[in-house]
């Protein structure tokens, strides 16, 4: 079947079988393999992408579903090329991260929450990356880094480069 | 992991989704499609197409309808979390949602969703038990309910007769002023599908006399069950610790448990009781603060 | 031994890890973010059979579905390459990667199918028909160990792979001479390190230029020459792509089974041919699961708790092929003491093959199980002697005077100061609140404990239990390089000479060589040759890069800086020792004359009639770097230096358990931490928070489990529970900082750290928790459930009791 995405701000197309995942799409038909593939059964989070700004798990919906979304993969997350977002930069100063591979997921799910609840509290942070399995760094760092973009994101008032939850 | 092929098909009507479903018995309705493609991915469901139903307008609502609320089968429970009127009617219900997979799951999972995956130990299906809801579905020829207490027959069995698409869920809401709600779970890490869950509602008349009970168990064994005599036995009392013991208890013995990996069945028999008993004791209290 | 400089600039800073940027931008190369042209994909067979004959094999229907290249069996596999290298000697134990003739584990590999999409080969997969003839299985270790126990490798003649009794002192003598003694049993349930990205590989076979190219997910010592010897291909046939990123492996990620079967294949068929595990064939399959052991312990002790001598028998589940799990069993001989002057061991350790699935290396190589040993061990003393658990330790352990402190197996600790550590963790959580906390909890009608555990983490990664099991094996060289190039620009490029996963070795090499030279180390480009252009490694096993990296790196750059020197020299026309190097430049020591970094670089490189006689032209050093104290084979009575470098951690955990439910709830985690010089602060702490989270997950969660049928039943992460955010409580970290004297910074290896102390203290504090009651738990994990249904029985039995 085919499809038409709009993925991080752009409308691609691609021919796909409808058991093909969004996931898989992402990275094969328009090569965004900054969407990870862990466990293929919606348990570890490594797949997660916005779907209207809204975190989902990129393996539990297929391409032929996804249409009509605003889809914002890690890839559309960077201002520009070499430039972090406040909150990828964020995870960089306090190493929010070791092999890299729960990271894409863990900066979408921690750009949605910032946008919906600029100063959460260490319990909210948890919670909100409870879907995103992280086998390095024992969570430690990445709370401490969403923390920290948070603190950051109040004081520079910048621009949170999240478009906005759709109308679905 | 990758399902094995199938036909997609988004139909524009609940009449034409019902048509799809009639012609093949094979074919799965998909929503949220949160506990299905699990299902497709690991191939123990291999259905031959896939009917969305995600968009349809009219499976989204959530209304007042006298004196019951009716939630569509795809509103979403993340919806159903932030949703006034459930807050306000349906406190059972609203206090589950937390329990419910992740945030993010519980953003594209629906209700419905939940309820015609009738995994044996999942939340959402107990609060429509212990309530007593009626399934709504709907074939080619119209509109039926199911109560809930008929409706799930095992695990991801359910009573939806072949050819029909469950469409909503009507949850009886209670008149009576002060009605309490508890709901307790165990389970290994917070999100995981509950070892046992328990649900409780009650509803006390001005003396602090028990006047309504509806208790619900989850995790046990095929299906959730509705503790029908406990509550009976309690409706009346004024809800001691004890009478709640031994209603529950007696109520227990009848039940078949089961034990496996996670938990043994003398664990689910014990915590079971221990998760009634909690639930009841915060149903107590809920609706005691309504009292004064 | 150690020329540190004097001024740390860079070493010890909290500066960032540069491997961070391109993963926060999803731009990290995985093995599965490759894609070569023409590529094909493999989905397998999986045994349904813990052990079975096969009888036949029909691949007509799957090989007549469109898009399928080819089915592969085990038969044409074994025909064409050499068996899987086994660690012990142990021919008879042979290892393809499909299955040959019998199936020895449940999702052991029977076929591989290849076709145009993974989804059509898994199509293709359900088409194989194979023809079983179920045979005897045995899943525990116990059974397997008897005389009438179904063999998984009959030609073997039995099921052990390694029973090896190693006594180092008169233990007979101690045991006689001390008062009191205990004997207990532990169980270390089996579970593994479970990266979120699974094993991944691309093989593509070059016929035109007789070169296989290996894209890979891989943490592996040694990994292209095994393959090549599988191959019967030269090692330089063999071309490994390095600079993979990969993610996260802590020990596992070894793929050799899925690299020979996809090489085999790309030659086979002409084509780049991929394998990316799902999670159902990683977790049944992925010969990735841990080890799985009992332990027997013995204590001999005086009456003030000092410990004289410890007897310990360590079975361990092996599984269904040898692979490297008995050397598991052979590491922490490095440690088997603890950090505790226990003065003669028995140690007999015993490996045994069982229709289970595969283990792999897993981090810690074994010494968190033996920690969690000895740990236990420690307790029961204090119980015994109705001493304080923190007090006992503090007798036993070997004090900061007595190192470098030779232990009786024959390791020297280089280092530490323990009861400095445990004082500065007391005082933080101020150790007696945390008793009236644990209190509190306990008369608000909960079950509480306060859990304590020390634990080394021997690290400089050495293979010394090689040749100490295998006296076939002779190795006494683990060694690591790097090479520094400067060019003429004067720009530094630098090598990391094997696959990291998310250890940081960019950060690393950078950090000690700008140390070295001065020089700010982001301007340092590091990059990761492949394999045919590499220096010598060993990769990141046995937590070594600090020591073993940082060690190379840094005698690479102090050459390299000696060049400058003598090239400067040269120029003032004075003795090489009276120059001084700053900041890149050279000087005399009068400082009236100086050379610019780039005054030297362009000597170097433009030159020649400038270098002093004999340069060569060109700036570049290398160096290859011997594991400090490596280097000797065991004696005949079993004695070796094990690792090098022993970093030190003291655990304080308290935990509340809900007495009806058993679930227990972690209410505060504190870790004092030595591993030495620091050479950058984020990584350790990653580590050590990571490797805390990993030891809950052990400790509470985590097991492969298999039924009476032999089945897998935690196939998936609904079943395997990984620690989530929720899961996983803050931790607090008190450093100390006691420098190796054996390394070139003094730093320590913490790439295990955490881990090889948090299961022994949840498990202390769960059994301080249920001491009340009369009970102890001695399995890891420990379930909700059963912790539980031991709560209610003792109930049960004290209100029996109390009835009477």
């Amino acid at each position: 079947m085919k499809v038409e995405l709009s993925i991080n701000g752009e409308t691609r197309t691609a021919e796909v079988e409808p058991r093909k995942t969004l996931l898989d799409c992402l990275r094969d038909d328009f090569g965004l393999t900054g969407s990870h593939v862990g466990c293929e059964h919606g348990v570890c989070g490594a797949c997660t992408v916005l779907l209207d700004g809204e975190p989902a798990r990129s393996c539990l919906i297929f391409a032929v579903q996804a249409d009509g979304y605003d889809i914002t993969t890690i890839e559309g997350i960077a201002p520009a090329p070499g430039e972090l977002s406040v909150i990828q930069d964020a995870f960089c100063e306090m190493h929010g991260m070791q092999c890299g591979y729960c990271t894409p997921g863990m900066v979408l799910t921690a750009t949605a929450l910032l946008r919906d609840n600029p100063q959460p509290t260490r319990q909210d942070i948890v919670e909100a990356i409870s879907g995103n399995i992280c086998r390095c760094t024992g969570y430690g760092q990445i709370v401490e880094a969403i923390a920290l973009a948070a603190e950051r994101l109040a004081l520079a008032n910048a621009p949170k480069n999240v478009p906005k939850a759709g109308t679905r | 992991m990758k399902p094995v092929p199938f036909d997609y098909i988004r139909p524009q009507s609940i009449h034409e989704t019902c048509a799809l479903l009639a012609q093949d018995a094979e074919a799965r309705v998909i929503a949220g499609g949160q506990s299905l493609v699990p299902m497709l991915a690991m191939r123990l469901a291999r259905p031959t197409r896939l009917v969305d139903i995600l968009r349809l307008p009219e499976l989204a609502d959530v209304k007042q309808s006298g004196d019951s609320i009716v939630i569509g089968a795809t509103t979403r429970q993340a919806a159903a979390e932030r949703d006034p009127l459930i807050a306000a009617k349906l406190p059972l219900l609203a206090k589950v949602f937390p329990w419910v997979g992740h945030p993010a799951t519980r953003r594209r999972g629906t209700i419905g969703g939940s309820v015609a995956h009738a995994d044996p130990s999942a939340e959402i299906p107990l609060v429509a038990l212990t309530l007593d809801a009626d399934i709504i579905v709907r074939d080619v020829k119209g509109e039926t309910s199911i109560k809930a207490s008929e409706f799930f027959l095992g695990p991801m069995v359910t009573a939806i007769p072949q050819g029909s698409l469950l469409t909503a869920i009507r949850f009886p809401v209670w008149p009576q002023q002060c009605v309490g709600t508890g709901f307790h779970e165990v389970n290994a890490r917070h999100s995981d599908f509950a070892f046992v869950c328990a649900a409780a509602q009650i509803a006390l008349d001005d003396a602090g006399r028990c006047t309504a009970c509806a208790v619900g168990i989850g995790g046990l064994g095929e299906y959730p069950v509705r503790l029908n005599d406990a509550a009976e036995a309690l409706v009346g009392s004024d809800l001691g610790d004890e009478a709640i013991a031994d209603a529950v208890a007696t109520s227990m013995a009848r039940l078949d448990i089961w034990g496996d990996l996670h938990a043994s069945a003398d664990y689910r028999r014990r915590t079971g009781g221990v998760l009634v008993r909690r639930a009841m004791s915060d149903a107590r209290l809920t609706a005691t603060a309504r009292r004064q | 031994m150690s020329t540190a400089p004097r001024h740390l600039r860079y070493v010890s800073t909290n500066r960032r890890v540069r491997e961070d940027r391109r993963f926060v931008a999803g731009k990290g190369q995985f093995a599965a973010d490759v894609k070569a042209a023409n590529m094909l994909h493999v989905a397998l067979v999986p045994s349904p059979h813990p052990a079975a004959r096969i009888v036949a094999i029909d691949t007509k229907a799957a090989l007549a579905l469109p898009g399928v290249h080819y089915v592969l069996g085990g038969d044409e596999l074994a025909g064409a390459t050499d068996q899987l290298m086994n660690g012990l000697d142990t021919p008879q134990v042979r290892r393809f990667p499909l299955a040959v003739n019998q199936t020895r584990y449940v999702g052991e590999w029977v076929a591989a199918i290849v076709a145009d999409t993974r989804a059509i080969a898994e199509d293709a997969a359900e088409l194989v028909e194979v023809t079983y003839e179920p045979l005897p299985f045995v899943i525990d270790p116990e059974e397997a160990l008897k005389a009438d126990a179904p063999t998984v490798h009959p030609p073997h003649g039995s099921n052990v792979l390694l029973d090896r009794t190693f006594v180092w002192g008169d233990v007979e003598r101690d045991f006689a001479d001390s008062p009191k003694h205990l004997s207990f049993r532990v169980v270390w349930g089996r579970s593994s390190t479970v990266p979120v990205e699974t094993f991944g590989i691309t093989a593509a076979w070059d016929p035109w230029r007789e070169l296989l190219d290996v894209w890979a997910s891989i943490q592996m010592p040694k990994y292209a020459d095994q393959i090549a010897r599988a191959l019967r291909l030269p090692a330089n046939a063999v071309r490994v792509h390095q600079d993979i990123d990969v993610g996260g492996s802590y020990g596992v990620k070894r793929g050799i089974k899925h690299t020979v079967l996809c090489g085999y294949l790309s030659r086979r068929l002409g084509r780049p041919v991929r394998l990316i595990e799902d999670r159902l064939e990683n977790m049944r399959a992925g010969d990735a699961h841990g080890p799985d052991r009992i332990f027997d312990v013995s204590l001999a002790f005086n009456d003030d708790g000092v410990i004289r001598s410890m007897k310990m028998r360590a079975l361990d589940n092996a599984g269904a092929y040898a692979g490297r799990a008995p050397f598991q069993l052979g590491k922490p001989i490095g440690a088997i003491v603890g950090p505790y002057k226990i003065q003669s061991v028995e140690y007999r350790a015993q490996s045994v093959t069982t229709n289970k699935a595969v283990q792999e290396a897993v981090r810690g190589f074994g010494q968190s199980p033996t920690n969690y040993a000895i740990e236990s061990a420690i307790d029961k003393v204090a119980a015994a002697l109705n001493l304080y658990r923190v007090e006992v330790r503090r007798r036993n352990f070997i004090r900061k005077e007595e190192f470098p402190y030779l232990i009786p197996s024959g390791t020297r600790y280089d280092s530490g100061d323990y009861h400095t550590v445990v004082a500065k963790v007391l005082d933080h959580v101020e150790f007696k609140g945390l008793q009236a906390e644990r209190d509190k909890i306990r008369q608000s009608g909960q079950l509480a404990g306060i859990g304590v555990a020390a634990c080394l983490e021997p690290s400089g990664g050495n293979s010394s239990f090689e040749p100490l099991l295998n006296p076939k094996n002779t190795t006494s060289t683990w060694m690591e390089s790097c090479r520094i190039h400067v060019d003429a620009l004067g720009d530094i490029v630098t090598t990391v000479n094997t696959t990291s996963s998310g250890q940081g070795h960019e950060t690393l090499v950078a950090t000690v060589i700008g140390e070295i030279l001065e020089i700010d180390p982001d301007k340092i480009r590091v990059v990761r040759p492949d394999s045919l252009e590499s220096m010598p490694s060993n990769s990141p096993v046995g937590s070594r890069m600090a020591i073993m990296l940082g060690g190379a790196a840094f005698h690479a750059a102090q050459k390299l800086k000696q060049k400058l020197v003598a090239i400067a020299a040269h120029q003032f026309g004075a003795r090489e020792d009276s120059v001084v190097y700053s900041n890149g430049g050279a000087a005399t020591a009068q400082g009236d004359r100086r050379l610019s970094w780039l005054d030297l670089v362009t000597i170097a490189h433009r030159n020649w009639h400038l270098l002093p006689p004999g340069f060569e032209p060109g700036l570049e050093t290398n160096h290859v770097y011997q594991v400090p104290t490596g280097g000797m084979l065991p004696t005949p009575d079993g004695r070796v230096q094990m690792y090098p470098c022993h970093s030190f951690e003291f655990h304080v955990v308290l935990l509340a358990i809900d007495p009806e439910l058993g679930a227990p709830k972690i209410k505060r985690y504190v870790i004092g931490h030595d591993c030495g010089t620091v050479i950058n602060p984020h990584i350790v702490k990653g580590m050590t928070l990571g490797g805390i989270a990993h030891g809950i997950g052990a400790a509470l969660f985590e097991e492969f489990v298999y039924d009476d049928q032999g089945q897998m039943i935690t196939q998936t992460f609904m079943d395997y529970l990984l620690p989530s955010s929720l899961e996983v409580p803050e931790v607090e970290i008190v450093h100390h900082c006691t420098p190796s004297p054996f390394t070139v910074l003094g730093q320590k290896g913490s790439g295990e750290s955490g881990y090889l102390g948090a299961p022994a203290a949840i498990s202390s504090a769960v059994n301080d928790a249920l001491a009340p009651l009369g009970i102890s738990v001695a399995k890891l994990p420990i379930r909700i459930a059963a912790l539980g249904d031991a709560i209610a029985a003792a109930r049960e039995r004290a209100s029996l009791r109390a009835a009477l």
